[in-house]
């Protein structure tokens, strides 16, 4: 691959919220005890679902779009240094300034820094994923400066002190009665008499967030696009607040990460028709936001870009994992996902979770971080999140290919290899010639006599326990396929 | 034709039975069957688990095993290893930089159907009832399986076949696209939430009233049979090839005992 601005010769792995603390089945195992959140996310993810293919199905021409989406997403890749510079030079010359930042650390001063010029002590924030990854709220807060979220998901978890579980409806695990409970106990001056009721609880949310609208000099937002061949920024959104934090303020703070480029303002038009249908189940989106640098008299007079990398070169370096750069953050990947259907987002420990997080997190991190390099592992393979993507990542095989980079990560580091690496190397041996499987076939009568008379097995050792934690094995037969046919059908002969 | 069977490993040890009914279809539409005895196993389980290098051995036996002129078309009875095949042969061989190995395998794996595939597309079935004989007066309900379904895109191959079965009583299975949480090493090693997925496959299957759910990969059909087992459940898994197989005159064998229904025709 070719370098890039400000890229050094090693890759730099991601920082920030991206590393998992525990790994994905402790952490899943706790998350599944969850009877509530699992009730919340099988609802919304069913609902979501329904209404993605219902409006997908409506397009003659869906499948041509993904390709479409794929292939630009790809030469974005292929080019990304050139179309960096480009963009810069065309954002630039419009009265912007852009900023870079290695990794999490880096672009969380940056901001810092640009928020402290303005003397201002608050700010208000679009929903943006770079700046969760980054944790961008948290640092803010640490250096006395208070963001206050303006969507409305991202409002209940930050009122709730909670943590997003879904991209794009990060309050997916939350009910109605939930988010009532959460305004009574944390919204200055909301009515004591909220009911749960989705207007009413719109309307209390509404009332809280205009004074912050009204009263903010800066705003923080993320980006869902940029073009390069006009230098101009996109932010996609339903509810109008973005519109509200982007037109406002005096003082505009983009984070974004370097992958999100498109080369002309044509390629938008494939991905305005993707991204909301996958993402929401929307014909069209809402509010589509673009803004071009500084205008004269209108909008904010002070426009920035933070440009970031952490970890994006690490996984653009990575030839079969590349593609993961093309996501969109739709959110259909984990709509469709049956782990994450039952999990949650929490249990994957990263702002990204699902299918494109267990395979976006270790590529930015490096497999070798630690509880990262459980992601892989937490999918089936069953490829539902490949039929719903609208950029065509083929995530099963980008998992099958991080998993074997584990594996290989690992050899020869372990003193003692584990169970799972002596099973493989023997079931090796054995199922590579007919002849030894043949002869291992031999055996199948003593697993009969393991199995006892009620002809099953509920118990093995070690790893395989997890198989009899809820299943049974048949008893095996007398005779393998193997044999009948040597017997009946070679004998014959 | 000549058609070379791979059984496939767990079906080889586990489910004789279900290679056995595959070579009896091919039998009775005219064909004849051959058992390269070199074969073991597709690999599938260290791909998926990442174990690439033990993957080469294995992968480099199937291909030995299938890279003759001697049939003119080989079958599995099993989607996810005809998929693994077709889809990681090639890949493994290049991951150890084989070249030659690359070639074999994409020529064995071009040539290699799953059974429900060549049934339909190269053999030209349409009414199993009237082609095959195929009768199973039983409930039944379908399972498809996530690799058939999504990697070898099989469409309604395997459920059309079934619904022209003579006196089958087909039942649509609610949310059958969902995985059943088998997933190989990822039913050990997520074992929570393979159980999970498997105890709402389970309930969906008793909803339908079936006695019997089937599909065409032995090891969804392991799984499901496992979780349904230790739940005491009286419904049993069969593999479709089994039931194709079925006749009046022969009927399958199913173990346990099985709720007999007034079978319906569909037709
Ligand atoms: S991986 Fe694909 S489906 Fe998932 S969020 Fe990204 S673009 Fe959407």
């Amino acid at each position: 691959m070719s370098t890039f601005l400000g890229m050094p010769a090693l890759p730099v792995y991601g920082t920030g919220n991206l590393h998992a603390a525990e790994s994905f089945p402790k952490a899943a195992h706790r998350e599944l005890g969850n009877a509530q959140l699992r009730a919340n996310l099988g609802h919304a993810t069913h609902t979501i679902r329904d209404k993605r293919l219902q409006v997908v199905s409506e397009l003659p021409d869906w499948e041509q779009l993904r390709d479409a989406g794929s292939a630009i997403k790809e030469s974005v890749m292929a080019r990304l240094p050139e179309l960096l510079e480009q963009f810069e030079a065309n954002f630039t010359a419009r009265g912007g300034v852009i900023h870079w930042a290695r990794d999490a650390d880096e672009a969380n001063q940056v901001v810092a820094g640009l928020i402290r010029d303005t003397g201002e002590t608050e700010v208000v924030k679009v929903k943006s994923m770079a700046t969760q990854e980054i944790g961008l709220n948290e640092y803010l807060e640490e250096q006395g400066i208070a963001a206050y979220e303006t969507d409305l998901a991202e409002l209940i978890v930050q009122l709730d002190h909670d943590k997003p579980s879904h991209i794009l409806v990060p309050a997916i695990h939350k009910n109605r009665s939930q988010v009532r409970d959460i305004f009574l106990r944390e919204m200055e001056g909301v009515d004591p008499e909220l009911t749960d009721e989705p207007a009413r609880l719109a309307a209390a949310a509404r009332a809280h967030l205009r004074r912050k609208f009204l009263t903010a000099k800066v705003a923080v937002s993320g980006a869902n696009f940029a073009l390069a061949d006009s230098g101009t920024l996109a932010v996609v959104e339903s509810e109008g607040n973005g519109r509200m934090c982007l037109t406002l303020p005096e003082t505009l703070i983009t984070v974004m990460g370097v992958e999100k480029l498109l080369p002309t303002w044509q390629d938008l038009e494939v991905f305005m028709q993707l991204l909301p249908r996958s993402s929401t189940g929307e014909r069209m989106n809402p509010y589509t936001s673009l803004w071009t640098g500084v205008t004269e008299g209108d909008g904010p007079r002070n426009v920035h870009l933070v440009l970031l990398d952490n970890g994006r070169s690490a996984a653009l370096a990575d030839e079969m994992g590349r593609s993961a750069l093309h996501c969109i953050r739709c959110s259909a990947c984990m709509n469709v996902c049956p782990v994450y259907e039952r999990t949650g987002g929490h249990a994957y420990g990263s702002t990204y979770p699902g299918p494109i997080g267990a395979i976006l997190s270790p590529l930015m991190t490096g497999i070798q971080a630690e509880e990262n390099s459980s992601l892989p592992y937490a999918s089936s393979l069953c490829g539902a999140c490949y039929d719903a993507c609208p950029v065509k990542i083929n995530i099963p095989d980008i998992l099958v290919h991080l998993r074997s980079v584990d594996v290989d990560s690992k050899r020869g580091t372990k003193k003692i290899p584990t169970q799972m690496d002596v099973g493989m190397k023997a079931a090796s041996w054995a199922l590579s010639s007919g002849k030894r499987l043949g002869l291992l076939e031999k055996g199948l009568p003593l697993g009969r006599l393991a199995a006892g008379p009620d002809k099953k097995i509920t118990k093995l050792p070690g790893i395989a326990a997890g198989w009899t934690q809820s299943r049974d094995i048949p008893a095996p037969p007398a005779q393998s396929f193997r044999d009948w046919w040597a017997k009946e059908k070679d004998g014959r002969k | 034709m000549r058609i070379a069977l791979f059984a496939t490993c767990i079906v080889d040890a586990m489910y004789p039975a279900t290679a056995q009914a595959t070579v009896k279809i091919l039998e009775r539409l005219g064909h004849q069957v051959v058992f390269p005895s070199g074969q073991a196993c597709c690999g599938q389980m260290h791909v998926n688990s990442g174990y690439l290098k033990e993957a080469v051995p294995v992968v480099a036996n199937h291909v030995a095993a299938f890279d003759t002129d001697d049939y003119d078309a080989a079958v599995a009875p099993s989607g996810s290893c005809v998929a693994s095949v077709k889809h990681q042969h090639p890949m493994v061989a290049r991951s150890c930089g084989d070249a030659a190995l690359e070639a074999r395998a994409t020529a064995v794996g071009s040539k290699t159907y799953e059974l429900s595939e060549l049934l339909v597309d190269v053999l030209g079935v349409t009414d199993a009832g009237a082609q095959l004989g195929s009768y199973f007066p039983h409930r039944v309900t379908y399972h498809p399986s996530c690799h058939g379904m999504r990697l070898l895109k099989l469409g309604d191959r395997q459920s059309r076949l079934l619904t022209t079965v003579q006196g089958i009583d087909l039942a649509e299975l609610p949310e059958a696209d969902q995985c059943c949480g088998f997933g190989g090493t990822f039913s050990m090693k997520n074992a929570d939430v393979s159980s999970a997925m498997l105890a709402d496959k389970t309930a969906n299957i008793a909803v339908t009233g079936a006695s019997l759910c089937t599909g065409g990969d032995a090891s969804c059909l392991m799984h499901i049979g496992g979780g349904l087992s230790r739940q005491g459940s009286t419904v049993k898994t069969l593999h479709l090839a089994e039931i194709l197989a079925s006749t009046m005159a022969e009927p399958a064998s199913v173990t346990g005992e099985v709720r007999v229904t007034t079978g319906k025709a569909t037709r």
